[in-house]
């Protein structure tokens, strides 16, 4: 449930434990029966809780069953999905999602490259700057969301630093155009902290002396950006706009504490649309054909976008 | 690097970073803040301090008994997963049996699966965990692990990412100090645990912290399996709180600030661990 937050920084932080991959030998080793010991435990508990869910999880999508009946599961056959491709509501979170997911993660990366190229650089005090400006990853949206919730709030600081500057305040969670990009900001300002520190893993794996020879044949400031830093980023890059699709279009939390999915559905997304779905009208079976909607949705983008970014070599 | 160039960078990401912190500093300020000002006032330092959003907190908004209920159930996938997860990760990258290659990758998998998947499959598995809740062998009559503290755990108590994070240090790891000890004579797992535990306490520590956070700052998981006041975790009280009539601003932030202290703690603690190169170009000036 909780991996998502800690996958985003996973492989910086992989690299001060590891040493410098030291050439390693390709020597075949005896296998060793007492390693199926070691790994027993967790082999047994993530195929019982990680992968086991997922075959139940599709098994219900293709079900119609209410937790609260004293039947069981019903066979639907695929009537769920079906269901969808004629549902509103679903379109509609889908829609939402999506411009969810294009609202934050453009400015994200953007500004996040813009902090790692200034942080990279090696002058006193710049690691209490790459600390303070991870802080909100490790926050959680929940806390962060209540915090926002003061800031959107009638004499919160946006409405006060708008009225200052003689602008009308604005109800921003309660409106259907504001409510989104409202939220849309939170999540920015939130994950731009993760961003950057992959990227800045990213930006200090590229050799210096690939920069002094550029300098050296005249290149300048935005070449050596354009020929040297952005092909030198690109598998951080991957990786971090993949991570980044994968727990946008996850949006739930943010939403609950601050919009409710309301303005009118203005801000249901997909997982929230499910929860709805799932623990208030107790739609056990066209929630989990949802929840595999999305999964496939996420699973196209972060491949499309992983091909976009990766692929351009040529 | 210029001169200049050094000081409008500094500059730049004094910007930033103020800017990404004021959103905290108006958290603080407001949870020291009496209620009737909080709604209305804006000035970032309170004129009259007080600690009574603290106390409301703690009793009001049950963050007292919050705050021990997560502990309690962040403190065990901490343990179970710097067992677990790093036992695994050690014999995937040192002690190799027939198949362990592709074990891992089907293993590692699991970890880009989203949670909304699993949701409802697990709902079902812990309302029907065998001899829990009033349940039965079978796992029928009762109500399993839902609303309970083990509940709250189920999903938690080995992360695939771990496994992965523990396997990568390890694969780098000297291998001849095992050989030499095997010659000796030594167990498998006295090698593991007398050998090789002891010089892995960096990805130990990235491995418990990750699991912490992850697990503190959780909220949909507990959303759906609780009920009770008496599991809610720190996350969901401040949700409940919020949904529990008036928004009381003062009470809420000295709930955020409650809730934020543990992993800002950890994190401060250990930013060496957690941000790679974090520490990096501090040294020159």
């Amino acid at each position: 449930m909780s991996t998502s937050q800690s996958t985003l920084v996973a492989a910086p932080a992989a690299a001060p434990a590891t040493a410098p991959p030291s050439p390693r030998r390709r020597r075949v080793r005896p296998t060793r029966w007492v390693g199926v010991l070691f790994v027993l435990p967790a082999t047994v508990y993530v195929l019982v809780y990680q992968l086991v869910p997922v075959v139940y999880g599709f098994v219900l999508s293709l079900t119609e069953y209410s937790p609260l009946s004293r039947s069981g599961p019903e066979w639907v056959g695929a009537a769920n999905y079906t269901a969808l491709l004629h549902d509103p509501d679903f379109g509609q979170a889908l829609l939402v999602t999506g411009r969810y997911v294009l609202m934050v993660l453009p400015p994200t990366v953007a500004i996040a490259l813009g902090l790692a190229l200034l942080a990279a650089r090696p002058f006193r005090g710049v690691g209490v700057f790459r600390s303070a400006l991870y802080v909100p990853h490790i926050v959680s949206l929940t806390t962060v969301a209540v915090v926002w919730l003061w800031i959107y709030s009638p004499n919160g600081l946006v409405n006060e630093v708008l009225t200052t500057v003689g602008l009308a305040p604005q109800s921003w969670l309660l409106e259907q155009e504001s409510a989104l990009p409202a939220v849309a900001a939170m999540r920015v300002w939130k994950a731009l902290g993760s961003n950057m520190v992959l990227l800045l893993a990213g930006l200090q794996s590229i050799p210096g002396e690939l920069y002094e020879a550029a300098s050296t044949d005249g290149a300048g400031a935005l070449q050596r950006f354009r020929h040297i830093t952005l092909p030198g980023l690109r598998p951080i890059l991957t990786y971090v706009v993949a991570m980044d699709i994968i727990f946008l279009a996850q949006g739930f939390a943010e939403l609950f504490i601050l919009t409710g999915g309301g303005p009118l559905a203005s801000t249901t997304t997909v997982n929230y649309l499910i929860y709805t779905e799932a623990f208030q009208y107790n739609g056990f079976g066209s929630a989990s054909a949802m929840a595999f909607v999305l999964f496939a949705f996420i699973a196209a983008f972060s491949f499309l976008s992983i091909r976009g970014v990766a692929g351009r070599r040529s | 690097m210029s001169r200049a160039g050094v000081r409008w960078s500094r500059l730049a990401l004094l910007a930033a970073t103020v800017l990404v912190l004021v959103p905290f500093a108006w958290m603080v300020s407001i949870s020291f803040t009496p209620e009737e000002q909080a709604f209305s006032s804006v000035s970032l330092l309170p004129a009259e301090p007080t600690l009574v959003n603290y106390v409301e907190a703690v009793t009001d908004a049950n963050l007292g008994r919050a705050m021990l209920n997560s502990l309690v159930v962040t403190a065990v996938p901490v343990l179970t997963n710097c067992v677990a997860a790093v036992a695994a990760g050690y014999a995937f990258a040192l002690l190799p049996f027939r198949g362990s290659t592709a074990l891992f990758y089907l293993l590692l998998s699991t970890a880009a699966i989203p949670t909304s998947v699993t949701l409802i499959p697990l709902f079902l598995m812990a309302k029907g965990f065998p001899l829990a809740g009033g349940n039965d062998l079978a796992g029928y009559g009762g109500t399993g692990l839902l609303d309970s503290l083990p509940g709250l755990m189920l999903p938690h108590l080995v992360m695939t990412m771990n496994i992965f994070l523990a396997r990568q240090y390890f694969s780098t790891a000297n291998a001849e100090l095992a050989e030499a000890a095997r010659v000796d004579g030594a167990g498998e797992w006295r090698i593991f645990r007398s050998i090789y535990l002891p010089l892995s306490r960096p990805i130990v520590a990235v491995i418990a912290i990750f699991t912490f956070t992850g697990v503190w700052d959780d909220f949909l998981w507990p959303l759906v399996i609780t009920q009770s006041p008496e599991v809610q975790t720190v996350q969901l009280a401040l949700a409940q709180f919020l949904a529990s009539g008036t928004v009381r601003y003062g009470t809420l932030m000295a709930g955020a600030v409650l809730a934020t202290l543990p992993v800002l703690v950890i994190f401060l603690a250990n930013q060496r661990h957690f941000v790679s190169g974090l520490a990096d170009g501090s040294v020159k000036g």
